[in-house]
């Protein structure tokens, strides 16, 4: 199953990836992390179809994408 | 299960010093991933500006220098006279390139040197804190245009790719943008494409990419990205401009 | 090897392609246009890269990318270009790059003129462009002297990964003299691991000379002076002429040290006991030439072709321990020796 890894600490919480899935599923968390960011996440995984969007444009690299 | 995406290699894992959705990275991203897949990692050699990108040789997993202000692509001479088979690349922005060292982009340009220039067009001076660039648009406020720039007392942005493209050396010209999904991907065609040029020994290449600056545009990452699109690519429409013949 | 004819600009040029230089970057300008024309004639010959660059900002900067590239470079100009290069100067010692540069010294300030001087010492010899570093100089006196020096610039340059510069003026450019070329490789130079040559199977060399945490910054600055003290304890040349009993010490560096030279024969045999110390090396300043002089030594006279630059080099190597008096001639003005013998004797005549 398609599925996406987020590196939370490398997060910089800029939304870029969210408008982006074209499930609608990347969601900003409730969760900040150590630099102070609120992180971008998925939790209805089920729904990933892995075509790497919010990886694509993301600046910072915190995506990786499994098919 | 497969990986179908992740950092590649030549990218390094230091996380970016780059304010958050500041399109910086993913051009970073776009550079490294190009020199991976045409396997020249290890005889790319890059040369890092002055402005936000300063920091470049933390980024890139090849061997850097750091230029001076807008001499980048001099210093990119020196390095690809000495070692024709590197593949030498300069990452300049718009007041390294257009203001500051625009002799020295126009001549390489000019000399054909070969060598790849990737030019981040933001349209503002980030790293020192906002300042009007020489592709700032008209009206657009900046810390030192803060009533909006006049084309009357400070003349028109420059326009580097149609400029550059007047000039027979610099055989591969294009702008392109990192605003959504579908540009990332024709902006690393052109990034990879000017990479083959150099290895081909055409001449000299240039990558114009729109990116965003959303702290010193004073907006949020996602409206940074439509502000550029709506105003931007008016001024510096996207395409090829010049482009050599295959080559067998 | 016969001796040839040549001139000072050329046999510069020559005589940095014997000690391997491939790589000249330079821009035309008055009086050391030979010197790149000659190049350009030459490195295609030896499948070497002349290359005119766009201005001298811009040939700075290449021979920055050459040197960090791990090739040895040189570049040529005149004082106005001279001052354009010093923020590739600046950043060359920066990062630590070894080249070679030439200043074929010309009046100033500003454009000036065309004609030999030699204001260009403090611009130098205190390193030139923003911050603490210095730049090794060489002042030669003859056309022979330029290609040794050159020659050896290019391998004190690698020895401590740092830029040397050969001061010459319109004279020396321009005098034909015999010259022979000689060139041994120095032994023990270390190798240039940290070029940026590609990184197959190492990690990456990055050539850089910003450093954000300023306690970093000092500690580099400190391995930067480091450098310079063992630079100034080895690297310090000078020619003694006629000190033995000296007790009037003229001391000239470069084309005014022939002049003096002269001058001071002219003194001898009128009697006064006139020697000339001659520094090869400008920085570092040749002060333990100083200290071999003999204690008959009343006073110093520094004749240059400046309003009085290496003069002060002089009184702070002296320290006070004994007069030191200046005469120059500036702007392109060449001193006679009449002119320096009539201030000799007024020195001389005024001991206290």
């Amino acid at each position: 199953m398609p599925k996406v890894e987020f590196d939370r600490e490398r997060c910089k919480g800029c939304e870029l990836c969210v408008p982006v899935c074209p499930k609608d599923i990347v969601l900003m968390d409730d969760v900040i992390n150590q630099k102070g960011y609120r992180v971008a996440t998925v939790r209805e995984m089920d729904k990933c179809i892995g075509c790497a969007m919010c990886a694509m444009m993301c600046p910072d690299t915190v995506i990786k994408v499994f098919k | 299960m497969n990986v179908v995406f992740e950092r590649t290699p030549a990218l390094s894992d230091r996380p970016t010093h780059y304010c958050p959705g500041c399109t910086h990275g993913i051009i970073h991203r776009l550079v490294a991933e190009a020199l991976d897949e045409l396997g020249v990692r290890e005889k790319a050699v890059g040369v890092a500006p002055v402005g936000c990108a300063v920091l470049a040789y933390n980024y890139f997993n090849c061997d850097v220098q750091q230029a001076a202000h807008g001499r980048a692509p001099a210093v990119a001479t020196g390095i690809k006279r000495v070692n024709a088979d590197n593949v030498v690349f300069t990452y300049q922005g718009d007041g390294d390139l257009a203001s500051i060292g625009c002799a020295e982009i126009v001549h390489a340009a000019a000399r054909g040197e070969k060598i790849t220039t990737i030019f981040v067009n933001n349209a503002i001076y980030g790293m020192t804190g906002g300042q009007m660039a020489p592709t700032t648009l008209e009206g657009q406020k900046t810390t030192t245009s803060p009533y909006g720039r006049k084309i009357e007392s400070t003349g028109h942005p420059i326009q580097v790719s149609e400029m550059l493209a007047t000039l027979p050396g610099a055989v591969f010209v294009e702008r392109v943008s990192v605003h959504d999904v579908p540009n990332i991907r024709k902006a690393k065609k052109a990034i990879k494409k000017a990479f083959e040029d150099q290895l081909n020994g055409q001449g000299f290449g240039i990558v114009e990419l729109l990116s965003t600056c959303p702290t010193n545009w004073g907006m949020a990452p996602q409206e940074a990205l439509e502000w550029l699109t709506g105003n931007m690519i008016p001024y510096y429409p996207l395409g090829n401009f010049r482009s050599p013949e295959e080559v067998e | 090897m016969a001796k040839q004819l040549m001139k000072g600009n050329e046999a510069i040029a020559e005589a940095a392609i014997k000690a391997g230089c491939r790589h000249f970057f330079g821009y035309p300008i008055t009086p050391q246009n030979e010197l790149p024309q000659y190049m350009s004639r030459r490195m295609p010959q030896v499948d070497g890269v002349f290359l005119q660059a766009e201005s001298e900002v811009s040939a700075i900067n290449m021979v920055y990318g050459a040197a960090g590239a791990g090739a040895r470079v040189m570049t040529s100009s005149s004082s106005p270009g001279i001052s354009l290069k010093q923020e590739g100067i600046s950043y060359l010692a920066g990062s630590q790059l070894p080249c070679v540069i030439v200043n074929i010294i010309r009046g100033g300030p500003g454009l000036g003129g065309i004609q030999p001087a030699q204001s260009d010492y403090f611009q130098a010899t205190r390193g030139g462009g923003h911050g603490d570093y210095r730049v090794i100089v060489y002042g030669p006196a003859s056309v022979q002297e330029m290609v040794d020096l050159t020659m050896e610039a290019f391998d004190v340059a690698d020895r401590y990964r740092n830029p040397v510069m050969i001061l010459g003026d319109g004279v020396l450019g321009q005098m034909m003299e015999p010259v022979e070329f000689h060139y041994k490789p120095a032994e023990g130079l270390p190798a240039k691991d940290w070029a940026t040559t590609g990184a197959a199977g190492r990690d990456p060399n990055v050539i850089n000379s910003l450093s954000l945490v300023a306690e970093h910054l000092e500690e580099h600055n400190w391995r930067l002076q480091d450098k310079y003290k063992e630079a100034t304890e080895k690297e310090q040349r000078w020619e003694l002429y006629n000190c033995d009993d000296a007790e009037l010490v003229l001391v000239a560096y470069g084309t005014t040290s022939r002049i003096v030279k002269s001058a001071v024969n002219q003194l001898r045999e009128q009697g006064i006991k006139a020697g000339l110390l001659r520094p090869i090396s400008l920085f570092p300043f040749p002060e333990k030439a100083f200290a071999q002089l003999p204690s008959s030594v009343k006073n110093f006279l520094a004749v240059e072709m400046s309003a009085g630059q290496m003069v002060d080099d002089v009184r702070l190597t002296v320290n006070g321990a004994t007069p030191v008096h200046f005469y120059g001639r500036t702007a392109g003005v060449i001193p006679g020796p009449a002119e320096i013998i009539k201030k000799a004797k007024e020195v001389a005549g005024g001991e206290k």
